[in-house]
C-alpha cells in the first residue's frame, strides 16, 4: 500500500466518525441505552423511587404477566349424589376464590383471577390469569391489530385506486383524503369524543336522522361492546390517508405499457387489476401491512384521551398499560416487562416482512 | 374529430364524482364541525348537533369561546413552546442527520456498515416502549446552563429537543437520497482540495433540497403532534407544548365550545401549512414507502 493511500484512508476514518459522531452519540444515548435498560429492568424489581436497592429477580416479572392456569369445576352434589340445582334451574359450582386464595392444594393458582371459561356438559372449565388487566390489554391489542391492519390496508387501497383515475380535479380529492393525517391524533381523539357522545353526539344524531328516528342512541365509548370498535373506526379515519399515498406511489410505479398491452388483449377492469396491478403491488402490500401493524401495536394516545382503558378494561392496551405501570404507578420493572414483550412481537412481525420481501 | 362522450359515459363519470364527493365529506365533516362549533355558545352547539346546522356557521356566532380558552389556559405560552421546540428540533435534526448520512454514503471508514445497519434496525422500536427508561436516562443527565451544572433534565426545553435531534428515519431518508447522487461530484471537489465538511456543505446540501423538504415535513409533524413524551417531562406549565395543554380542557362538564376553539387554534395553522404545501407533504409520505 502506498503511503498516500494510507493517509487518505485515515483522514476518511477520522472525518467519517466526526461527521456521523453527533448523531450516533444521540441515538446511542436516547434510543439504544433506554432500549437496553428496558430489557435489564424487566428482570429486576426496579421502581422509580425506592428505599431498597434494585434486585435481580430473574423472569418473575414475566411469570407474573403471563401466568395462566386452568381450573376444572364439577357441579356440587347433595349427599345422595344428585346434582344441586338452584331455584332458577342452574347448577351450583364451588367458588373460584376457594381455590385461588391460600389453598395449599392449588398453590399454582394462588392470587389468580377468573379470565374466561366455558361449560363442558356439566363440567365447568375456567381459565385463570395471574394478571387479568395485562391479559385484557394483550388480547385487546391483538384484536385491534388484527382488525385494523387488513381493514385499513384495504380501505387505503380502494382510496388509492379511486384517486388514481384520470379525472379533472382529482388532486383536490387526494388533498382532502389525506387531510386528517396532518391533524394530531390527540386532537382527533378529543374531537371524536364529542362525535361519539351518548346524548348529543353527532354520530347518534346522524344515525337517528338516517333511520327516521328508529335508531336508539348508543354511548359508543361508554359501552364495553362498542368502545374498541369506536376507537378502531376513528383510528382508521385519521391514518388511512397516509397509507393511501404509499399505495398510490406503488400504483404509479407500475409501467403504463403493461396496461396498454392488457388493453390490446381486451382485458376487463378486474382482469387488469388482478393480473397487472396486484402483482406489481406485492412489496408495497407487505410494507403497508407491516407499517400499519407496527403503528397499531403502539396504540396509546386514543386510549389516553378517550377511555383510559375503560369501560371494564375493554380498551386496555399494551402500551397504555406499560405507561400506566412504568410512569403512573412508578413500577418501572413491570412497565418494562410489558415493553419487552411488545418489542418481541414487533420484531417477529418485521422478520416475517423480511422473509416475504426477500430477494429471490 | 373531438371525442364525443355518450350519455352512458357521462353518467359513469357523474357517478364516479358522486362517490369521490361522498368519501370526501366523510373526511371533511369532522374538521368542519370542529371549526364551525368553535364559534357557537355551548347550548346552541349541543342543539345544532341534531341537524345540518352542526356544519354551518349559523345562529349566535362569536369569538367568545376563543377568549374563554385564553382565560382558561396560557394558550400563547403553549403555542410559543410548541413552535420553539419544533423549530429547533427540525433544524438540528436536518443538520445532524444529513451530515451523518453524508458520512455513511460518501466516506469509507471501518465499522460504518455495521453502525448503519444498527441504526436501520432501530426503526422497528416503537418510541412508546422505551419512553419510561428514557425518562430515567434524562433524569440522571447533567446540563450546563446559566446556573452552572444542574442534574436532571425534567421541566426544560432541552429535554424536549435533544433526545429527538437524531433519529433513524431521518438518517435513512438522507442515505437513500445521497446514494443516488453521482460520485463524480465528490471526486471532482476532492481533487480541488475541498475538505469533507466543505463538500458536504457546498456541494451536497445545495442539491439536496427535495430530501431536506421531505425530512423537515415528517419531523415537523412528528414533533408538533408529540404527546406522551412532553406529558411525562413537563410537569410545570412553563414548558408545556400545545398537545399537553389540551388537558386544561378535560373536565367533568366539558365546555365543548372552548375545546373546539382550542383544537381549531392548534390545528388550523398546520392544516393551512399543509394545504399550502400539499404536494410536498404527499411526496414526502410517498418517499417513505419506496424501499431502498
Amino acid at each position: 500500500m502506498r503511503p498516500n493511500q494510507t493517509k487518505s484512508l485515515q483522514s476518511n476514518t477520522l472525518a467519517g466518525w466526526l461527521m456521523s459522531g453527533p448523531a450516533l452519540l444521540l441515538i446511542t444515548l436516547f434510543l439504544i441505552v433506554p432500549f437496553l435498560l428496558a430489557f435489564w429492568f424487566s428482570f429486576t424489581n426496579q421502581r422509580l423511587i425506592s428505599p431498597n436497592p434494585t434486585q435481580f429477580v430473574g423472569t418473575s416479572n414475566f411469570e407474573q404477566l403471563l401466568g395462566v392456569g386452568t381450573l376444572v369445576l364439577e357441579p356440587e352434589t347433595a349427599e345422595d349424589g344428585s346434582l344441586v340445582v338452584s331455584d332458577k334451574g342452574e347448577l351450583s359450582y364451588p367458588r373460584v376464590r376457594d381455590f385461588t386464595r391460600n389453598n395449599p392444594d392449588f398453590q399454582h393458582l394462588n392470587g389468580m383471577r377468573e379470565w374466561f371459561g366455558w361449560d363442558w356438559g356439566n363440567t365447568r372449565v375456567l381459565v385463570l390469569a395471574r394478571d387479568l388487566v395485562f391479559m385484557k390489554a394483550l388480547t385487546n391489542t391483538l384484536f385491534f391489530v388484527a382488525v385494523v391492519a387488513p381493514l385499513q390496508s384495504l380501505i387505503a387501497l380502494l382510496l388509492a385506486l379511486m384517486i388514481n383515475q384520470k379525472l379533472r380535479g382529482i388532486n383536490v380529492f387526494r388533498t382532502v383524503y389525506f387531510m386528517p393525517v396532518v391533524v394530531s391524533i390527540v386532537v382527533v381523539s378529543l374531537l371524536w369524543r364529542f362525535i361519539y357522545d351518548g346524548r348529543s353526539g353527532l354520530l347518534n344524531n346522524l344515525l337517528q336522522f338516517l333511520s327516521f328516528g328508529h335508531f336508539r342512541p348508543v354511548d359508543w365509548l361508554g359501552n364495553p361492546d362498542t368502545a374498541m370498535w369506536a376507537i378502531i373506526v376513528m383510528s382508521i379515519w385519521q391514518a388511512v390517508g397516509f397509507h393511501m399515498v404509499i399505495w398510490l406511489a406503488g400504483l404509479q410505479n407500475i409501467p403504463l405499457t403493461l396496461y396498454e398491452a392488457a388493453d390490446i388483449e381486451g382485458a376487463s377492469s378486474w382482469q387488469k387489476f388482478r393480473f397487472v396491478t396486484w402483482p406489481g403491488l406485492r412489496n408495497t402490500a407487505v410494507l403497508i401491512l407491516v407499517v400499519i401493524t407496527m403503528q397499531a401495536f403502539a396504540l396509546f394516545s386514543q386510549i389516553d384521551v378517550m377511555t383510559n382503558g375503560g369501560p371494564l378494561d375493554s380498551t386496555q392496551t399494551l402500551v397504555f398499560q406499560a405507561v400506566q405501570r412504568g410512569y403512573e404507578q412508578q413500577n418501572i420493572a413491570g412497565g418494562s416487562a410489558i415493553s419487552v414483550l411488545l418489542f418481541l412481537m414487533v420484531l417477529a412481525i418485521s422478520l416475517v416482512q423480511r422473509y416475504l420481501t426477500r430477494e429471490r | 374529430m373531438a371525442a364525443v362522450t355518450s350519455p352512458n359515459q357521462r353518467l359513469k363519470i357523474s357517478l364516479k364524482y358522486l362517490l369521490l364527493i361522498l368519501v370526501a365529506l366523510v373526511f371533511v365533516f369532522p374538521i368542519v364541525f370542529m371549526v364551525v362549533s368553535s364559534f357557537k355558545p355551548d347550548l346552541q352547539l349541543l342543539r345544532d348537533t341534531s341537524s345540518f346546522a352542526a356544519f354551518l356557521p349559523v345562529g349566535d356566532i362569536s369569538l367568545d369561546n376563543y377568549f374563554a380558552a385564553f382565560r382558561r389556559a396560557p394558550v400563547g405560552l403553549f403555542v410559543f413552546n410548541s413552535i420553539f421546540v419544533t423549530t429547533l428540533t427540525v433544524l438540528g435534526s436536518l443538520f445532524l442527520c444529513s451530515m451523518a448520512a453524508f458520512a455513511f454514503v460518501f466516506l469509507e471508514f471501518r465499522g460504518k456498515e455495521i453502525v448503519l445497519s444498527i441504526i436501520i434496525a432501530t426503526l422497528i422500536v416503537p418510541f412508546e416502549t422505551i419512553a419510561v427508561p428514557m425518562l430515567m436516562v434524562v433524569n440522571s443527565l447533567p446540563w450546563i446552563g446559566g446556573s452552572g451544572i444542574t442534574w436532571g433534565w425534567l421541566n426544560t426545553y432541552h429535554v424536549q429537543i435533544v433526545p429527538f435531534l437524531a433519529d433513524a428515519l431521518t438518517i435513512f431518508l438522507f442515505v437513500q437520497f445521497f446514494r443516488d447522487l453521482p460520485k463524480e461530484l465528490i471526486e471532482a471537489a476532492r481533487l480541488d482540495g475541498a475538505s469533507w465538511f466543505q463538500i458536504y456543505s457546498m456541494v451536497i446540501v445545495p442539491i439536496a433540497g427535495p430530501v431536506f423538504a421531505t425530512a423537515a415535513i415528517l419531523k415537523f409533524l412528528a414533533m408538533y403532534n408529540q404527546y406522551l413524551w412532553p406529558l411525562m417531562v413537563t410537569q410545570s406549565e412553563q414548558f408545556r407544548p400545545v398537545m399537553v395543554g389540551l388537558q386544561y380542557f378535560f373536565q367533568l362538564n366539558t365546555a365543548w365550545g372552548e375545546v373546539m376553539a382550542y383544537l381549531s387554534m392548534i390545528t388550523l395553522p398546520v392544516l393551512a401549512f399543509y394545504l399550502f404545501l400539499q404536494r410536498a407533504f404527499i411526496t414526502s409520505i410517498a418517499s417513505t414507502g419506496i424501499k431502498g
